[in-house]
């Protein structure tokens, strides 16, 4: 990237054709807390490790999985502050969607929604791209959905994925072991094997939170006892 | 005289077994002089849907081709038809949109939905709606029609069956007002089929 002549102005191209800004914003998220979704086939599992400054943080004030509607949950890497404003904006447009026709948005309509929003800030004056990449889970009249959307505004809809620091490896082991007709306690295993892998220390119930949708379309964040069951599942 | 009543109009739906019927007449006057004696005022939204607008005629064919627009868009994005009740929803919403400037024109939505069950449902110029089981009606012509469909409605009828009930309950009504009338036109819609009739009663 030695284009940083041109990494002044977000709107501005790069001689590459690359927007640089974006490539930071990437990088921003790269360096953030491990994230990743499996979508099973019966519902979708995502999930993320809570590392907290420090042992004097009142670890249940934070929550880094976010529910958009009662059917639609999302976890993030990157810059916390960034991901509080789209959770807020998605469901204002999720909202908005329920007031026009009186029927629960469906996940396709508002993940292309919030990816609008993300690139509205790569093409607008005054702005910066925000510095998250999410995970987007949900169940609707389609099925099970997992959805990737990045600084950029492009979103991918993924059997399996994982964003932050430990990315490649967390892919890696995902790839081998997905298997298209896997059920959802099976994936919530799979998801704490993952995370376990890249994990700096000891993980715990009260270092990851993981956030689960079943058939019964209801979004929900595991307590850390729940958690515990199937972490000692695991052992 | 009340801009509802400047065109004259008379819509008419009715729901039967597995199939629903959208009727309206084919007057359109201004006030006392008729200009046209084939005007249209059900339409299409998709196969399985269709509204019929009274009232304001500019209003009924602007509000139409808005409604259109917003579906076209939707199953573009969306991938699918919308849903009665979804529609009913816009409706709702575009009208109450305009409250304080409405559209003068009182819709009947006519649809099949999940499973191919019939919806139908009314609202007021300002989209307040109303959900019925049996029949909707509106226009100049609406008290008569009230009349005429609760006395002669009946649950669960066969399409030819309500075909039958849904022109007479219409060409009466229709008689008893002065600015609607010229004819019928009857939309009979089931999960296989539609068929569209022109009736012909008594021409003033």
């Amino acid at each position: 990237m030695g284009d940083s002549q041109y990494s002044f102005s977000l709107t501005t191209f790069s001689p590459s054709g690359k927007l640089v800004q974006i490539e930071h914003a990437l990088t921003a998220v790269g360096s953030g807390q491990t994230s990743l979704g499996i979508k099973a086939a019966n519902g979708v599992v995502i999930a993320t490790e809570k590392k907290l400054p420090s042992i004097l943080v009142d670890e249940t004030s934070v929550q880094k999985i976010q529910t958009l509607t009662p059917n639609i949950g999302v976890v993030y890497s990157g810059m916390g502050p960034d991901f509080r404003v789209l959770v807020r904006k998605s469901r204002k447009q999720a909202q908005q969607y329920y007031r026009l026709y009186k029927e629960t948005i469906p996940v396709t309509q508002l993940v292309r929604e919030t990816a609008a929003v993300m690139q509205e800030f790569t093409q607008s004056g005054g702005v910066r791209p925000f510095g998250v990449s999410l995970l987007i889970a949900g169940y609707d009249d389609n099925g099970p959905q997992l959805y990737q959307v990045d600084p950029s505004g492009s979103y991918f809809s993924w059997k399996a994925s994982a964003m932050g620091k430990n990315v490649s490896n967390a892919k890696t082991f995902l790839e081998k072991r997905y298997t298209e007709d896997m059920e959802l306690d099976d994936a919530i295993h799979t998801a704490i094997l993952t995370l376990k892998e890249g994990y700096e220390g000891q993980i715990s119930s009260n270092n990851i939170e993981i956030g689960v949708i079943r058939s019964d379309r209801e979004f929900k964040v595991l307590s850390p006892a729940e958690i515990k069951d199937f972490l000692e599942e695991v052992e | 005289m009340s801009i509802f009543e400047y065109n004259g109009s008379a819509v008419v739906a009715m729901v039967g077994k597995n199939c629903f019927a959208i009727a309206s007449d084919r007057r359109l006057g201004v006030q006392l002089q008729t200009i046209a004696t084939d005007f249209q005022r059900v339409f299409k939204i998709h196969d399985k849907l269709y509204i019929g607008l009274s009232g304001l005629a500019t209003d009924a064919q602007t509000l139409y081709q808005r409604l259109v627009f917003r579906h076209k868009l939707y199953q573009l994005r969306e991938e699918r038809d919308m849903k009665p009740q979804t529609f009913a929803s816009l409706v709702s919403a575009l009208l109450y949109e305009k409250r304080f400037g409405p559209y003068f024109c009182q819709p009947v939505i006519a649809g099949l939905g999940e499973d191919n069950e019939p919806f139908i449902c009314t609202m007021d110029c300002i989209g307040a709606k109303e959900l019925a089981k049996d029949f909707v009606v509106s226009g100049t012509a609406s008290e008569s029609l009230y009349g005429a469909c609760e006395s002669m409605y009946k649950p669960n009828m066969e399409p030819e069956e309500l075909f039958e009930t849904i022109s007479q309950a219409l060409l009466s009504s229709v008689d008893r007002d002065c600015l609607s009338g010229w004819g019928g036109y009857v939309l009979l819609v089931t999960p296989t089929e539609v068929q569209e009739r022109v009736l012909k009663g008594r021409m003033d």
